[in-house]
This record gives C-alpha cells, structure tokens and sequence, in this order.
C-alpha cells in the first residue's frame, strides 16, 4: 500500500499540490486521471523520491520516502517517468539492463542477465534489441523504457503516461500484461492515463486530481460518471454500460 | 576490454618512444633523455587529465556540447594565478613554494566549482539550454575578469600572467610536475573506480533516482574531480580550449558502447596520443615550435565536425 498524508507542494510559492491524503491498494492497478496540469507528474515524482516532499508524507509499504535508502526503494518500486530520454547513446538491451542496477549495483550476475531476457521478451524487442535507441519509433522507444523498468522486478511499477505512442495493438498488450502482473504476480501498478476507458476497462481503483486536490477515488464505475467527469475535464460525456463497465462516450 | 583500447594503447606507446628516442645523438643523450622524459610526463598528465575531466563532467551534465573549459573552468584558474600576482606582488607571488601555492589553488577551484556548477546542476540539469549560457557566460566573466586584472599590473607582472593564459606544450612547470602528476592520478583512478555508477549517472536524474543511485552526491563528488583535474592540467601548460571536446568525442565515437570503464580510459589514450604525436610531429620533424596548440584545434575541430555530420554526437 503507499499512504500519502497530507502531501503537498509548492514551486515558486504556486501551490502544486494540496493536502493530498489517499491509500493506492496494495496487488490492484490504480489509474490516475485528470485534466492536464493537473498534478499527477508532481505527485508521482514526489512519491519517487524525485523531488524532496515539501508537507506530508509518503510511504511505499511502510517505507517513508524521505528517509528510507535510496536502494532499499529501488528494490521495492520501479518508475517511468512521462518523458523517456536518457544522456547516454545505448542499445535497447543496454538500456533495459540498467533495471537490474538496484540488484548487482554493478555486479552483473547471470539471474541478471535472464531477468533482463525475460523483460526483452515480454515487451516484444527481441529483434530491436541491438539497436540503439535513437534508431528507433516513439512507440519502440517507449516499450524499452517499460522493459527497463519491469527488469527491475519491483512490488510497485509507477508508470507516468505509458501508454503515449503507443499503437492500439500495443496499447492493450501492455494494460493486459500489467494487468497480469496485478493478478498472476501479485505486484502494484499505478498508471497516469488520459483514455478515460482504459481505465474503465482495466483499472481496480482510480484516483482523479483536479487543481492539486483529490477530486474522486474509487472504483471505476463509481468515478466515471457523468458529473464528476464534467467536474474533472469541463465537458458533458454520456456513460454507458459495456460488460458490466462503464464505458465513456466522449463524441460531442 | 574495449576495443578501442587495444590498439591505443600501443599508438601511445609508439607514440612516447618517438618523442623520446627520435634524433637522440650520443654526445648529450642522458641530458637530452631526462628533458625529453620530464616534458612527456607533462604531456601524459595535461593529456589525460583533460580527457578525463571532459567525458566526466559530459555525464554530469548529460550532454556532449559542454566542457570544463567551455564552463570557464580553467579560466577560472587562471583568474586565480593572476588575482594571486595582483595581490602578492610579482616577487611575492614567485616566492611562494609551487607545490603548496598549487595545491591552494586546486582547493580554491573545487570550491568555486561546485558553488557554481553544483546547484546549476543540481536540479536545473534537465534544463540544458540556461546551463550552457550561464556556463559561456561565466566563462567569459572570468576570461575578462583575468584580462582586467591583467590590465592593471605592470608589464613585467603582466608577463607572467600571460604565459599563464596561454596554452604552451614545449614549457612546462617541471617543478609542479609531481603535485599535480600525483593529483591528477588519484583523480583518475577515484574516476575510474566510480566507473559504474558513472554509468547510471550518464542516464539523467530523472532515469537514475528512481534506480537507486545518490545521484546528487555523485554529481558533486564528479564536478570535485573535474575540477582537480582542470587544476592539474592548467597548471603545469596553461588553459587548452576545444582541445576536450575533441577529445571526449573521439572517446565516446571510438567505444562500443557508453561504459566509464572503457570511455575514461579510451579518452585519456586518444588524448596522449594526440598531444605527444602532434607534439613530436611539429617540434621534432617540422621544427614548428609552439604551433601544436593551435592544429590540434584545427584538426580536431575537422574531426568533430566530420563526426557532428555522422550524427554520432548525442
Ligand atoms: N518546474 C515547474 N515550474 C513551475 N511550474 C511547474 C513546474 N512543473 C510543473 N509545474 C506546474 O505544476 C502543475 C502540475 O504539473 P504536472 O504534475 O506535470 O501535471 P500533469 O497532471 O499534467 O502531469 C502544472 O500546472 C504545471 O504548470
Ligand atoms: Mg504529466
């Protein structure tokens, strides 16, 4: 479970974030929804120990953020953060082997090596992984990234906007294998996303920020309605029913 | 081991017993031998320490554009020596023992680095545009500030300070040689023991936080190193501009792939390679002396070019 108490934030004396206090459950995927600018990057980054937690606090499973090592936490939980660009000119499989960093700090033993395989395979770059990252697409590019950070084979994947050039195709492989993650693996997702119907379609729990400030959680069915949707993003969306889930018909 | 490695490694040598050997007559060789010898060392240590402090403060700053010397580091230096002679006087200024007087100045330049560069790069790494400016900008500020001072001292004072403001190849400080030949050898083996964490800092704080490594930290410690080695360097032949730039992108082309352990090393033997080749090329077969300075420039800067073309800077 990460608890988040009375968590805010302030750049430049504009207040970010404001007393943001909610649980993300523990084996669920959590989506975070909400309009732009809404805070969701600042709170994500705050939990990942990216920038220093001005009021509040933040634990990961018991683990205060502000004071647990900095290892100990990459042991327990992996984040992508929304722009995927590092300073090095690498290979995918390169890359995807800096998710193994926590675990051999710069031993590399073969459990390793088969980890960063398995993350190769799972997210379908096996013919690319040769291939350095500025020879690839956004959507490829974006798939090593999330092999990377699922190499690190943490409890918790904090995923910042993955699904963003992404094709369909690829766009739903990777909710389902989160969601496989969730359900056969035991771990906890947490992912920012704007298609309102993924979240409908996959998420347990979804947590919707507006302004800085919590403006619904819940289970899908019960934040994606039509009032609180025009509360969260200004505009009239129909909901309507699909498989037993909503479904949000956003065609003016 | 790289590649890379196994065929600089003998250029270098080549490289050394060319400049030591070449045209030694018998009369005078043991003379000849330990000036020849005293200057290599100088040469191998310049070398080196830019290489090394160019590829180190490249990853800290996560870009392949900007360097130590470009950040005004060793004009920083420079302002030193000369606020040094301002204050102290020419004789005062010669009167102070060279190892100690060396040794405070590195000191000074660690601590006027990482006040500057740490909280530029501290958070505002991400935002590679304004460090660049502040960077040139302050680069500028301390070459004026250098000419400045320099304006106001008497010519014979002033001659001094410009043979510091210059790059000179063929004059070295053979007595310095030990201090900063031993500092800047630390530096390099700290830097290469940090080899794999260098690895993960290359990545950006964004990519390296989440895994674990004390990115700050390392970025501070980093900027300390490269300021000793700026330090060593500058000291014993004086500020060499492009000189690393060209130096580190050599490393970063020549290297299959983008590990510390292989770049820093690749790094320093290209440089060596460079300017005791260049130098044994231009003082010993074309008798060009002092020219060496400016077509490493030159060609390095061709080469660069060549390799902005290949699109292999990133
Ligand atoms: N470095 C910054 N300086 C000033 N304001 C910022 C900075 N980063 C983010 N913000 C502001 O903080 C708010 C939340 O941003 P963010 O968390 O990125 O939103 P999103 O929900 O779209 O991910 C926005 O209004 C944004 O303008
Ligand atoms: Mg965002």
């Amino acid at each position: 479970m990460i608890e988040l108490e009375g968590v805010g934030h302030r750049i430049d004396g504009a207040e970010i974030l404001t007393d943001v206090t909610t649980r993300l459950p523990k084996g669920a995927l959590t989506a975070l929804i909400g309009p732009n600018g809404a805070g969701k990057s600042t709170l994500l980054s705050l939990i990942a120990r990216l920038a220093p937690l001005g009021q509040g606090q933040i634990r990961v499973d018991g683990l205060d953020v502000a004071r647990t090592p900095s290892r100990q936490l990459a042991l327990k939980m992996a984040v992508l953060g929304q722009e995927t660009a590092v300073g090095s000119r690498l290979r995918v499989h390169e890359l995807v082997g800096f998710g193994r960093w926590p675990h051999h700090q710069g031993r590399r033993t073969p459990a390793d090596a088969a980890a960063v395989e398995e993350a190769i395979a799972v997210f379908d770059l096996g013919p690319l992984a040769d291939r350095f990252l500025d020879e690839l697409s956004g959507g490829q590019r974006q798939r090593a990234f999330l092999a990377m950070t699922f190499a690190q084979g943490t409890d918790w994947l904090l995923l910042d906007e993955p699904l963003n050039n992404l094709d369909m195709a690829h766009a739903r492989a990777l909710l389902s294998r989160l969601n496989d993650l969730v359900r056969a693996g035991g771990r906890s997702v947490v992912v920012v996303m704007h298609d309102v119907n993924y979240a409908a379609a996959w998420a347990d729990h979804i947590l919707a920020l507006k302004d800085g400030r919590i403006a619904a959680e819940g289970p899908p069915a019960e934040v994606l309605t039509t009032p609180i949707l025009h509360r969260l993003y200004g505009i009239e969306m129909e909901v309507a029913e699909h498989r037993g889930r909503p479904l949000v018909l956003h065609h003016a | 081991m790289d590649r890379s490695l196994r065929w600089l490694v003998p250029i270098c040598l080549v490289a050394a017993g060319l400049y030591l050997f070449w045209g030694l007559r018998a009369a005078n060789w043991a003379f000849v031998l330990e000036l020849r010898a005293t200057r290599l060392a100088a040469l191998t240590v310049v070398g080196a320490s830019v290489g090394v402090a160019t590829v180190l403060f490249q990853t800290v700053s996560t870009n392949r554009i900007l360097t130590p010397s470009i950040m005004g580091f060793d004009a920083l230096y420079v302002l030193m020596q000369t606020a040094g002679v301002a204050f102290l006087g020419i004789s005062g200024f010669a009167a102070l023992p060279g190892g100690p007087k060396f040794l405070l100045e590195t000191a000074g330049l660690v601590a006027a680095a990482l006040l500057l560069f740490g909280t530029l790069l501290g958070r505002g790494a991400q935002d590679l545009p304004r460090m660049i400016l502040t960077g040139v900008i302050f680069g500028i500020l301390f070459r004026s500030a250098a000419g400045f001072v320099g304006r106001l001292l008497d010519p014979n004072a002033y001659a001094v300070v410009q043979q510091a403001s210059f790059a000179t190849f063929s004059q070295v400080e053979p007595g310095l040689l030990p201090w900063a030949g031993l500092l800047a050898l630390s530096a390099m083996g700290f830097a290469l023991a940090l080899a794999p964490r260098l690895d993960v800092l290359a990545l950006g704080r964004r990519t390296s936080v989440p895994l674990g490594l004390a990115h700050d930290r390392l970025a501070l410690l980093t900027l300390g190193l490269v300021a000793v080695l700026v330090a060593s360097a500058t000291a014993l032949v004086g500020p060499i501009g492009f000189f690393g730039l060209i130096v580190a992108s050599l490393a970063h082309a020549l290297t299959e792939r983008a590990r510390h352990a292989a770049l820093l090393p690749a790094a320093a033997l290209s440089a060596v390679a460079l300017l005791v080749g260049g130098q044994f090329l231009f003082e010993r077969l074309l008798h060009l002396e002092g020219t060496l300075s400016i077509v490493v420039e030159l060609a390095g800067g061709l080469f660069f070019l060549w390799l902005l073309m290949k699109g292999r800077i990133r």
